[in-house]
């Protein structure tokens, strides 16, 4: 264990571009900058099947499929496909980050699209029964009790874009794979095992954060922390394996 | 792409084998050790909130990450596949554990205590009555973890593991899209032989659903 420390215990890794600080800041940046690009796509559309019922089959479909493509070779083959036709700034950056995009959409479709699909219909038919519209029952009955599904989506797919964002390094991306693939050229395994250990404590602390903010954003009346009296009722979250919305980390 | 396939047919069938056994070792093995646990979760009210907070965070790391810390927790090599199989038994139990479990808790209250009506006691009620009814959950939970192992095998091979990942690592250093784009489709290929092994073997655990529909 001690060669993990030795790495990152010396204060000359600590500084300059190619420090400890400056490569957390650049995977932070592919995260959220694809996260917010998937949230973007992925939101709406997951909004717009769960609420309307359309396309449904479409998204289970592509998502399953998209499930079985190995992210590795997605990723080198995207970069080779297209990096050759960009000019030299963004061959590398542009590439990498559709990759990080296109593989996190699944997560936070498949789970927006069955969150507001599994609401109680009966929570749904009384909504429309007081008289709310069609966009007032989505954003004020389906979105709350969808929330915790969605969000858990949003977490699965953060993930999936740290650890990708890592083997990314490998087709010249910076951030914390750097120090992986470096010390692995370098046959320095102290510093890979400094990268190894740095993602992992950044994907905890990430997934920490959007727990947080789940606990936050969710509805009282929807996580059951509300209720007194009577049997608690799971929280949504526990089935969410099942549900499919959960994609392994790379 | 086929030129490469009958130039490196051999290598290829090799690389098929060795990623085939890297992804279904640590299923079989993560499945027989999530079942007891997943029953110690299901069965104690205490275990449960532990293991399942232990599972996703084991879950949360990042494979590579997992893969290079491996030789300096348990000694093996760096370049060694056994680091690979550990890993993904890591996270197959990971994932199964809580499958596992819920999938217990769900069994229904009156079959339970026709089961001990009948007289099932202890391991045999678990092993005769609780287990089969949790096939179809289980079953799902392993086509997910098959994917997931065929697709986290193929990173193996940045940390040196020879298998299908290496046509990415090939074809990225020979600058041969077509190399990456058999590595693929041969990744897809086995994540659909495993899929369909573990759907055929599911319906085989579970007879009685169609002896009575």
């Amino acid at each position: 264990m001690g060669v993990i420390w030795d790495y990152l215990g010396n204060s000359a890794h600590w500084s300059g571009p190619e420090g400890v600080p400056a490569r957390v800041l650049e995977h932070l940046e592919y995260t959220f900058l694809a996260l917010a690009f998937v949230c973007l796509i992925a939101l709406p559309l997951g909004l717009f099947v769960g609420h309307t019922g359309r396309g449904s089959v479409a998204i289970a479909g592509s998502a399953n499929a998209l499930r079985a493509l190995p992210d590795f070779g997605l990723l080198v083959y995207v970069v080779l496909l297209i990096s050759g036709r960009l000019p030299a700034s963004l061959a590398y950056l542009l590439p990498s980050i559709l990759v990080l995009v296109i593989l996190g959409i699944p997560a936070v479709l498949s789970a927006t699209y069955a969150g507001i699909q599994a609401v109680d219909p009966a929570a749904r038919d009384a909504a429309k029964g007081m008289g709310m519209t069609g966009s007032q029952v989505l954003w004020r009955v389906e979105v709350p009790n969808a929330m915790p599904l969605i969000l858990s989506g949003v977490r699965s797919s953060m993930l999936q874009i740290v650890a990708t964002a890592t083997i990314a390094a490998y087709v010249s991306l910076g951030g914390l794979g750097r120090f992986i693939l470096d010390g692995q050229s370098q046959r320095d395994y102290s510093q890979m095992a400094a990268g190894a250990v740095l993602v992992g404590v950044l994907a905890i602390v990430l997934d920490l954060l959007v727990a947080g903010i789940q606990r936050l954003v969710v509805s009282p009346g929807v996580t059951g922390r509300f209720r007194t009296a009577g049997p608690r009722r799971r929280p949504v979250l526990i089935s969410s394996s099942q549900e499919g919305s959960v994609v392994p980390t790379t | 792409m086929i030129t490469y396939l009958q130039d490196h047919f051999q290598q290829t069938v090799e690389r098929f084998y060795t990623h085939a056994w890297l992804a279904v070792l640590p299923l079989v093995i993560g499945l027989v050790l999530a079942i007891p646990l997943g029953w110690l979760a299901s069965r104690y009210r205490r275990v449960y909130p532990g293991v399942i907070n232990l599972a996703g965070l084991l879950y949360t790391l990042p494979s590579v990450a997992l893969f290079v810390i491996m030789p300096s927790i348990i000694h093996t090599k760096i370049l060694s596949p056994i680091n690979v199989v550990v890993a993904l038994t890591i996270y197959t139990v990971a994932l199964m554990v809580r499958v596992i479990a819920d999938a217990l808790l769900s069994v229904p209250a009156d079959v339970r205590s026709a089961a001990v009506a009948m007289g099932f006691t202890g391991l045999g009620r678990f092993l005769r009555v609780d287990l089969p009814i949790a096939v179809p959950v289980i079953v799902a939970g392993a086509r997910v973890a098959a994917a997931s192992n065929v697709g986290l095998v193929s990173v193996g091979a940045l940390i040196g593991v020879n298998q299908l990942g290496s046509l990415f690592t090939e074809g990225f250093t020979l600058d041969v899209g077509s190399i990456v784009l058999l590595g693929i489709l041969l990744c897809v290929l086995l994540a659909l032989i495993l899929d369909t092994t573990i759907v055929l073997t599911g319906r085989r655990l579970t007879t009685w659903q169609r002896a009575v529909s």
